[in-house]
Formats: structure tokens, C-alpha cells, sequence
């Protein structure tokens, strides 16, 4: 691939971090149900074609590593203006009490981000990354132009009299629990921004055989009639990816019964049109997505 | 009023029955293994998938800053029901770990687990996990109390060997 073809697809990768594109952003934990006094975790973060195979280019996280520059090369070419640096995931590693700890011996990769994290404290942990923004198309000279960034922004730089402005207002979380001794819940509120999954089944008890009941928020409302989907780790030695797909009910609900153990990621995405004239955006676009452990019976 | 409702809950045995002895023969059995680590167990009592009382666990009490902790969860199962909300270590009921061979348990119808057993139908959970090696866990169902000596058991086919449950009134 031709360098400059190579870093707009980085930066694609950076910039739809959790599309419903063919990449897909995930975090892999090392484990979910952990005993003993302050056990650590490892979590590994990537945008990758295939769930938990990391093939493609790291998930950038801020204050996880450097940002990936490949050996001999800068990112915008030796004598180019520098590039705005396209901001880096934000992480927050949320402990049973709603405190934050920063990521250990972190580092980010030719293909995936990695770090650690001591549970210092008892009970339901939480790994999030959430954004929330506007992403817009525009044609300028007859060049088709992207931009993302925070509403606040939108008006000073992109041009008023754009061509083929499309806006969309997007919400995106991914996240990750882990549990040291007893599951709790106070870091299973939602924050009632984007969509989020209500956890009637407690994450970090999920067997195998059992069926785990769950729910949709979207903005602290239920989303009704979402499709969800539920993919399982391993399908690299498999034919077929084997999603289920599950649909909310009027109430946002929606439950599952595991089929096998293992690691999953279940993905759900919202669109709707916004009719409001306040916000430049013509489209929502809210996205969740979790790993899930699965534990044999 | 009080005693009324006292004499009426007597008569329905929801009060615990104590009086009866359990007795445990647990094989651990020999492995044929380059690496070899005596398994962590758990022998506990449940009732209609509930956890009622713990027996047992055996783990590596002896590590520092309570290393040998790391793996209770390899007992997924008695983790679950139990071993996660627990203060570790629990007296009476935090052992070592054993050699191979087979070991006699014996619960006096006094003892904490026991005198929290009202009459009805329960199981003994038997569940051992091992570092570099695998996990097993076995159940035996029993009626509480016995009327006469009665024994059941199960047969471990990988982790576990034979366990062989007495109850004695």
C-alpha cells in the first residue's frame, strides 16, 4: 500500500472507531472474574476485520503508548505542514467506587494497543471509551472533505457555504467489565448520553447454558426495536461468523442464552433522522458495543 | 403469640435439624503428569441450585500477600455461588491443599454447615481445579435428616476419584 493510502486508512480507523464498517474496534481483557487480593488485568485494544484478531491497525488510546508512526515515515509526509493531530481514544477505567486509575505499562503497537490494570479495589469494574460528536461530509473545489470533532467547533471550521454538507451527530461507547471478588453495580448506571446497555444479568455472570437479560438506553430512553448483534471469539476456525441476531423489544429488552463459552462482542447500532433545526446534523448516529465473558457452567 | 408461632414453625421443620453426622471419603487421585500441583477443592452444600453452606475449600493457603488466592476462581462454580463474597480465610472451613489419596471428612451434626440445614433435599457440590491441568465437579444429591444410615456416591473421572457421602443419624 502507498503510504498515503495507508495513513487515510489509519486515520478512517481512528476516526470511525466503532463503526458498523467492515473494522471493527474492540477491547480483549485478559479475564473478567478474578479472586485474590489486587489482581491485575491485561486488555488488548485494536480496529480489526475479525473480532479479537488484531490485523489491522491498534485502537489509539490517550496516555496508552505513542501514536503509531511506521519506522521511516512521519505522519503527513517529511515537508508537509504537520496534520491536526486526530485525537486519540479517551479511556476511563472506572473502579467499583465511580474513581478513575490510569492505564499501566501501556503501549500501542503495529496492531494493537496494550495495557494493564491492578484492581485495587473490590467489586464491578468498568473499561469505557465514549465520544460523542459531529461528523460531516462536504465537497470543497470538487474535493470531497471529512470532518469530526465537537459541535462547538463545527461552525468556526467547516466552510458556512459547504456543497453536499452531510451532518451527522454521532455517540459512541465501547466498554469492558471486570470483577474482582463480588460483582456490584454502581458502575452499571448509565450516564443517559448515546446508547447504553442496561445489565438486568449481571456482566461478569454470564454462563453458559444460561440466559442473560439485558436492555437498551438510548439518551435514558429504551430503544425499542433495535437490532443487536452478538458475535463469538474464534472465527478464524470457523466458516461462517455465526452472529445472532437479536432484536430489542418495546421496552428496550432483549435477552440471550449463551451458546458456548468464550469471549463475545455484541454490537448494536442506532440511526434516526433528527428533525430539529437546532443542531446542523440531519442524522443521529448512536453506537454501543461490549466483550462480554461467557464461563462454562 | 410468640410461642404459637414458634410451635407452629417447629412442626413445619423450618427450624434446622441437627443431630445427624456427614461424613465424606474424597479420593484424590494419582496423575500421571510432568508438572504436578495437588488440586484446589470445594466441597460445599446446595439446595435447588442455591448455595446453603460451605464445607470445605482447599487452596495454597501458605503463599505471600496471599498469591495462592489468585486461583479460587478455577472453581468457577463454587466461586459463583460462594467464594467471591467471602472474607478469606474462613475458619473452619479454609484448609490446605491434599496429597493424593484418600481423604475422611467428618461433620458432626453441631457444625456450623450443618445447623443450617433444615429438613429437604439438597446435594453435596465437590468441585477441584488444578494448576496446569484441568477441573471436575461432582454432585451427589441427599435428604436431610437421615432416618437411618444411608450413603451415596460418584465417581470422578479425571480430577477427582471416588467420593463416597455417609449420613448417619
Amino acid at each position: 500500500m502507498k503510504p498515503m493510502i495507508k495513513w487515510t486508512a489509519l486515520a478512517l480507523a481512528i476516526c470511525l472507531p466503532l463503526s458498523a464498517h467492515a473494522h471493527r474496534a474492540w477491547m480483549l481483557p485478559s479475564a473478567t472474574v478474578l479472586s485474590g487480593d489486587e489482581p491485575w488485568i491485561s486488555v488488548d485494544a485494536a480496529v480489526s476485520n475479525d473480532i479479537f484478531y488484531f490485523e489491522h491497525f491498534p485502537l489509539q488510546i490517550e496516555g496508552v503508548g505513542e501514536p503509531l508512526v511506521m519506522p521511516g515515515q512521519t505522519p503527513a509526509g517529511k515537508d508537509a505542514k504537520p496534520a491536526p493531530a486526530r485525537p486519540r481514544a479517551q479511556l476511563e477505567i472506572i473502579r467499583p467506587d465511580g474513581s478513575l486509575a490510569k492505564p499501566l505499562f501501556a503501549n500501542t503497537g503495529r496492531y494493537r494497543s496494550t495495557f494493564d490494570v491492578q484492581l485495587d479495589q473490590k467489586g464491578t469494574w468498568k473499561l469505557a471509551i465514549a465520544n460523542q460528536g459531529l461528523f460531516a461530509r462536504y465537497q470543497e473545489n470538487g474535493e470531497m472533505k471529512r470532518w469530526s470533532g465537537k459541535a462547538a467547533d463545527f461552525a468556526k471550521q467547516v466552510p458556512k457555504d459547504a456543497e453536499k454538507l452531510q451532518v451527522t451527530e454521532s455517540a459512541s461507547r465501547m466498554e469492558v467489565f471486570v470483577t474482582s471478588g463480588q460483582p456490584s453495580e454502581q458502575v452499571l448506571k448509565p450516564t443517559n448520553k448515546g446508547l447504553e446497555l442496561i445489565a438486568k444479568t449481571h456482566p461478569n455472570d454470564l454462563f453458559a447454558g444460561e440466559t442473560a437479560h439485558f436492555a437498551f438506553l438510548l439518551d435514558g430512553k429504551p430503544a425499542a426495536n433495535l437490532k443487536v448483534t452478538v458475535i463469538a471469539e474464534g472465527i478464524r476456525y470457523r466458516d461462517s461468523l455465526n452472529e445472532i441476531v437479536l432484536s430489542t423489544d418495546n421496552n428496550g429488552a432483549f435477552s440471550i442464552t449463551w451458546p458456548q463459552a468464550g469471549m463475545y462482542w455484541l454490537e448494536a447500532v442506532s440511526t434516526q433522522a433528527i428533525t430539529s433545526t437546532e443542531s446542523p446534523a440531519t442524522q443521529k448516529r448512536a453506537s454501543y458495543s461490549a466483550t462480554l465473558e461467557v464461563l462454562a457452567p | 403469640m410468640l410461642r404459637k408461632a414458634l410451635a407452629a414453625c417447629a412442626l413445619a421443620t423450618c427450624l434446622p435439624v441437627s443431630a445427624a453426622d456427614l461424613k465424606i471419603e474424597l479420593d484424590i487421585p494419582r496423575l500421571e503428569v510432568a508438572e504436578y500441583h495437588r488440586p484446589y477443592v470445594a466441597l460445599w452444600i446446595e439446595q435447588d441450585n442455591q448455595h446453603i453452606a460451605n464445607l470445605n475449600v482447599w487452596y495454597d493457603l501458605k503463599m505471600k500477600d496471599n498469591e495462592g488466592e489468585k486461583w479460587l476462581k478455577d472453581m468457577r462454580q463454587w466461586w459463583r455461588r460462594s467464594g467471591r463474597s467471602l472474607e478469606l480465610p474462613v475458619d473452619g472451613v479454609s484448609g490446605a491443599t491434599r496429597a493424593v489419596g484418600t481423604h475422611s471428612l467428618n461433620f458432626n451434626g453441631g457444625s456450623a454447615a450443618l445447623q443450617q440445614l433444615k429438613a429437604g433435599d439438597y446435594e453435596l457440590l465437590v468441585e477441584a481445579a488444578r494448576e496446569v491441568g484441568g477441573r471436575e465437579i461432582l454432585r451427589i444429591p441427599f435428604s436431610w435428616p437421615p432416618s437411618q444410615k444411608v450413603s451415596a456416591k460418584a465417581q470422578g473421572s479425571s480430577e477427582l476419584g471416588a467420593i463416597n457421602l455417609t449420613l448417619i443419624p
